[in-house]
């Protein structure tokens, strides 16, 4: 169905190929997942599929991809539009029309499908995908979770014979993600649908996948296998699989299901494991951070808190959780100061940052927004680093001293924008930091973050803490809430309908308990590091008991 | 509203065009008239049906801006009028110091008496604008620009989609300038003055310009420009049919804004026009393989609607022909304003649409099915830095 054949590709000016000498076939009818590190070129890959790249990117590409039989090098993008639909990061980026039906339609009226198809085609997908209600909708009043749905309905009306997906699942929450995924499972197996999509968080498409494709960037041979095999061997994996790595499973278990199986030894030597040391909440004498009382907040004529209040106090790490559209970013925003409350207040140390000129609120606050890069106007990293020492009064050096200890060794003459996405982040967490703000926040600081930036990220976030900073995490990443988090608060409608110790929150959650606490349920340990240090620590217990 | 939801044309609203149609005449019955409460009276008019049938899309809210924007326009005239403007006997309100221009600059004056009558005048035609203003908002907050080029036939296209692009530019500029703003103040920086409008310039185009080339490579993965066969005959005809109606459409226009210059005010130049346009639009489009999907119907409701603006617009020009009193604003002595009867009752006839349109359908499920809560859950806007 794809091939590539000897394909190499190197962006203009760029020194290295990002593709180097690929040889790759997808056949019919598979859901082939494209895995890697930050910058490897994932997104490339995928994108060279329908000819964006080079098409609408330049660069040099040689070797030949072919789609159904139909080179790149003859056809253009438009002219694959039948073939093969691409839905790319941010699905709201790609939106033609304003509505979803017209949305739904706009491919197959520029391929010339006949009126009465076309109508039968949508009624199709509205069902498929489970898009009915918001038919009439206004493409810009949906959720993130609906405009993905659209998103993919909109290339699969046109029935292409393949599907191409970047970070499906990125901005949503696990409910959400877990709905595209088996939407996506559904299309594959009914249809016969072939479907490429690239991801980093593996524990959410690892069980739906048959074939992983690795890119290890730096213009290395891709490793191509089944799912289980790939991953036995691969740098990157759910923490299920590193898991089954620890405990020695073979096969490696894909799902939950699987693993339980061959989890219930594990269960019973765990058992006898003294439990996971509760997380430090900070300690008794710890001082209050931030305060909502009462906090109402709305957009428009959507409410979106509703009377919250919540006390935050230094050296917690705190997780916002709960679905899209719940509340978690308003509440970032609102102790950032970047809104005024319409009902009740928020402090910070007393002071209410919605009043403060920009000067003195970030030495209060500092807020990393997902998109990191937008904190970013800097010629080169270095050039960054002494405009914010200016900007903000500091030493001179001061934020660099900052970055080297967020990320050593990233390179001072580069272009922000040619950062990776790890690099970037830190180089906004080193800007942000460099006053000294007693509260930090993040707003979904994992997405498109792979699993090595990810751990980086979790040892900096326990150092802040340990600072005696208190940070506010807004993500959908149970993972990241099980290896960061001290506290967790879970949104619904704007209110706070769960808050607790991380462990207590997230384990009692169908939807937010991660994989490890799914497999290990009733036992309390959350991550793969926790299960390592038990196993350790039972065995050394055992040895005494011996002496 | 709800039990009518049957019928197919309540599931995608009314045809945009009629929309257009009643505004666009409400505009040119107020080119017509200098009476303030004639225009007044449609500007209530205007927002009146605006209220009652506009969709919950983010340019139904558009009104206002141009309320506000009509009320600059008339303080601007007025100002300029005040300061610079020519001056008519009258009644003399104050006197503004003179300023001695030199002789290349004849014509202008700078202060000097200023009296009620020209700041009347000025005024009421500072009004006219901006009641023509009002209209046209309302015609962008009752249809989609989006669904009115969805109308366009088939050989616009093309002109269709830069408008497409443009149209996404300004609502991605907007969007850019609260994210470059939250960045901004996240970073300490100013965000007002001139330092803060520097500073922010370049990135909120950098962004906005991003987003343009990202719809444009999604509009060609989608299938977007696929080729087209159109015949070098076909297309002359088709292209010379158009360029002359679009020309007798234009003289018709003048003819209809401008009062007594051709006969029958214009209306039968504007007619053969559009049956000319009409014609080369279909001799071309035939042609191309671009279908459309669940195109909007003209039914009765589309007549009515339509009908309704020209009806008021066809009493405004038969007063005018018939020389009845009260159109034009008498400021030579100021008199108070009349409401002529024909005009007036037309304008109430312009009212119709508010109980003959259908609501819009996202209405219906959004704001009385839902109750807010529900609907806070549903979407949360994309606002500013955090998405």
């Amino acid at each position: 169905m794809i091939t590539f054949s000897d394909v190499t590709f190197a962006y203009a000016e760029a020194e290295a190929p990002t593709l180097h000498r690929v040889d790759l076939t997808i056949e019919e009818g598979e859901l082939c997942l494209v895995v890697g590190p930050t910058g490897s070129g994932k997104s490339t890959l995928l994108r060279a599929i329908n000819g964006l790249v080079p098409h609408f990117t330049g660069g040099r590409l040689s070797g030949d991809v072919s789609i159904g039989g139909r080179s790149t090098r003859d056809f253009r993008p438009r002219e694959l539009a039948d073939m093969v639909g691409v839905v790319g990061q941010d699905p709201a980026a790609s939106f033609v029309t304003d509505t979803v039906e017209d949305e739904l339609a706009y491919t197959m009226e520029n391929l010339g499908i006949a009126p009465n198809a076309m109508r039968r085609r949508v009624e199709d997908t509205l069902d498929l995908l489970g898009l009915h209600e918001l038919r009439g909708r206004t493409l810009s009043t949906l959720s993130g979770g609906q405009q993905q749905r659209v998103a993919i309905g909109a290339v699969l009306c046109a029935s292409p014979r393949a599907l191409v997906l970047d970070e499906p699942t990125s901005a949503l929450d696990p409910a959400a993600a877990e709905e595209v995924l088996s939407s996506l499972t559904r299309l594959v197996h009914d249809v016969g649908m072939t479907v490429v999509l690239a991801e980093h968080r593996l524990e959410r498409v690892i069980p739906f996948a048959e074939r992983v494709v690795l890119v290890p960037g730096g213009g290395r041979r891709l490793v191509i296998g089944p799912t289980a095999e790939t991953m036995a061997t691969s740098p990157v994996a759910p923490p299920i699989v590193e898991l089954a790595r620890v405990a020695g499973w073979t096969p490696v278990p894909l799902t939950v299901r699987d693993a339980r199986r061959l989890a219930a030894p594990l269960r019973r030597r765990l058992a006898g494991a003294p439990p996971p040391p509760a997380a430090a909440p900070g300690g008794p004498g710890s001082r209050p951070v931030a305060r909502a009382d009462h906090l109402s907040a709305s957009y428009g004529e959507v409410r979106a808190l509703e009377q919250l209040s919540l006390e935050i106090s230094a050296g917690e790490i705190v997780a916002v959780m709960g679905r899209n559209g719940s509340g978690k970013s308003t509440l970032l925003s609102q102790l950032a100061g970047l809104r005024s409350p319409h009902g009740g207040r928020v402090t910070v140390l007393g002071e209410r940052p919605g009043d403060l000129p920009p000067r003195k609120l970030i030495r209060l606050v500092g807020l990393v927004p997902q998109d990191a890069g937008l904190l970013l106007y800097g010629e080169t990293v270095a050039d960054e680093c002494t405009t914010a020492d200016r900007e903000t009064g500091l030493v001179p050096g001061s934020t660099d001293a900052v970055l080297e200890g967020v990320l050593p060794g990233m390179p001072r003459d580069r272009h922000p924008r040619d950062l990776s996405e790890g690099q970037r982040l830190a180089l906004a967490l080193a800007v942000v930091l460099a006053p000294a703000p007693p509260l930090v926040l993040l707003d979904e600081p994992t997405r498109g973050l792979d699993y090595p930036g990810k751990e980086r990220l979790v040892t900096l976030l326990h150092k802040l803490a340990a600072e005696g900073r208190c940070v506010v995490l807004a993500t959908h990443d149970v993972e990241l809430v099980a290896q960061a988090a001290t506290r967790a608060v879970v949104l619904a409608e704007g209110e706070v309908v769960s808050d607790g110790p991380a462990r207590d929150v997230v384990c009692h959650s169908p939807v937010f308990a991660p994989q490890v606490a799914k497999v290990l349920a009733p036992e309390p340990w959350l991550t793969v590091d926790e299960v390592v240090s038990a196993i350790n620590g039972s065995t050394d217990d055992r040895s005494d008991d011996g002496t | 509203m709800s039990g009518r939801r049957g019928a197919a044309a309540v599931r995608r609203g009314l045809h945009p065009a009629a929309w257009w149609l009643w505004a666009g005449s409400m505009a040119c019955a107020a080119i017509r008239t200098t009476n303030p409460l004639l225009l007044a009276l449609i500007a209530a008019v205007a927002a009146f049906v605006v209220s009652a049938r506009r969709t919950s899309a983010p340019w139904s809210r558009s009104l206002s801006f141009f309320f506000r924007l009509g009320v600059a326009v008339i303080a601007v005239r007025v100002v300029l009028q005040i300061v610079f403007g020519n001056r008519l006997p009258g009644h003399v309100l104050f006197t503004l110091p003179h300023v001695p221009l030199p002789l290349w600059a004849e014509g202008v004056s700078v202060g000097g008496p200023v009296t009620l009558e020209e700041v009347l005048q000025a005024a009421v035609a500072g009004l006219r604008l901006a009641v023509v203003l009002v209209c046209f908002g309302a015609a962008n907050s009752l249809a989609s620009p989006y669904r009115l080029l969805r109308c366009l036939p088939a050989v616009l296209y093309e002109a269709g989609v830069a408008v497409t692009v443009s149209l996404a530019f300004a609502p991605e500029v907007v969007m850019a300038i609260a994210r470059v703003r939250d960045s901004r103040r996240l970073r300490g920086r100013p965000i007002r003055g001139i330092a803060g409008l520097r500073g922010m310039a370049i990135p909120v185009l950098e962004i906005a310009l991003d987003r343009s080339l990202q719809l444009a490579s999604s509009m060609d993965a989608r299938g977007y420009g696929r080729r087209v066969v159109v015949t070098r005959r076909t297309r002359r005809i088709g292209n010379g049919s158009t360029a002359a109606g679009l020309l007798l459409v234009i003289v018709g226009v003048y003819g209809i804004l401008d009062v007594g210059s051709l006969p029958a005010g214009g209306i039968p130049f504007v007619a053969l026009g559009a049956v000319l346009v009409g014609v080369g639009m279909a001799v071309a489009g035939r042609r191309t393989d671009r279908t459309r999907y669940r195109p909007d119907v003209w039914a009765l409701r589309e007549w009515v609607v339509a009908g309704s603006g020209l009806a008021m617009l066809a009493t405004f020009i038969a007063a005018s022909v018939s020389g009845t009193a009260g159109l034009q604003l008498q400021v030579y002595p100021p008199h108070l304003p009349l409401l002529p009867p024909l005009p007036t009752a037309g304008i109430l006839v312009a009212l119709l649409p508010a109980a003959v349109a259908p609501r819009p359908r996202g209405e219906n499920s959004s704001r009385q099915a839902v109750p807010t809560r529900a609907r806070a859950h549903a979407a949360e806007p994309a606002e500013g830095i955090l998405t």
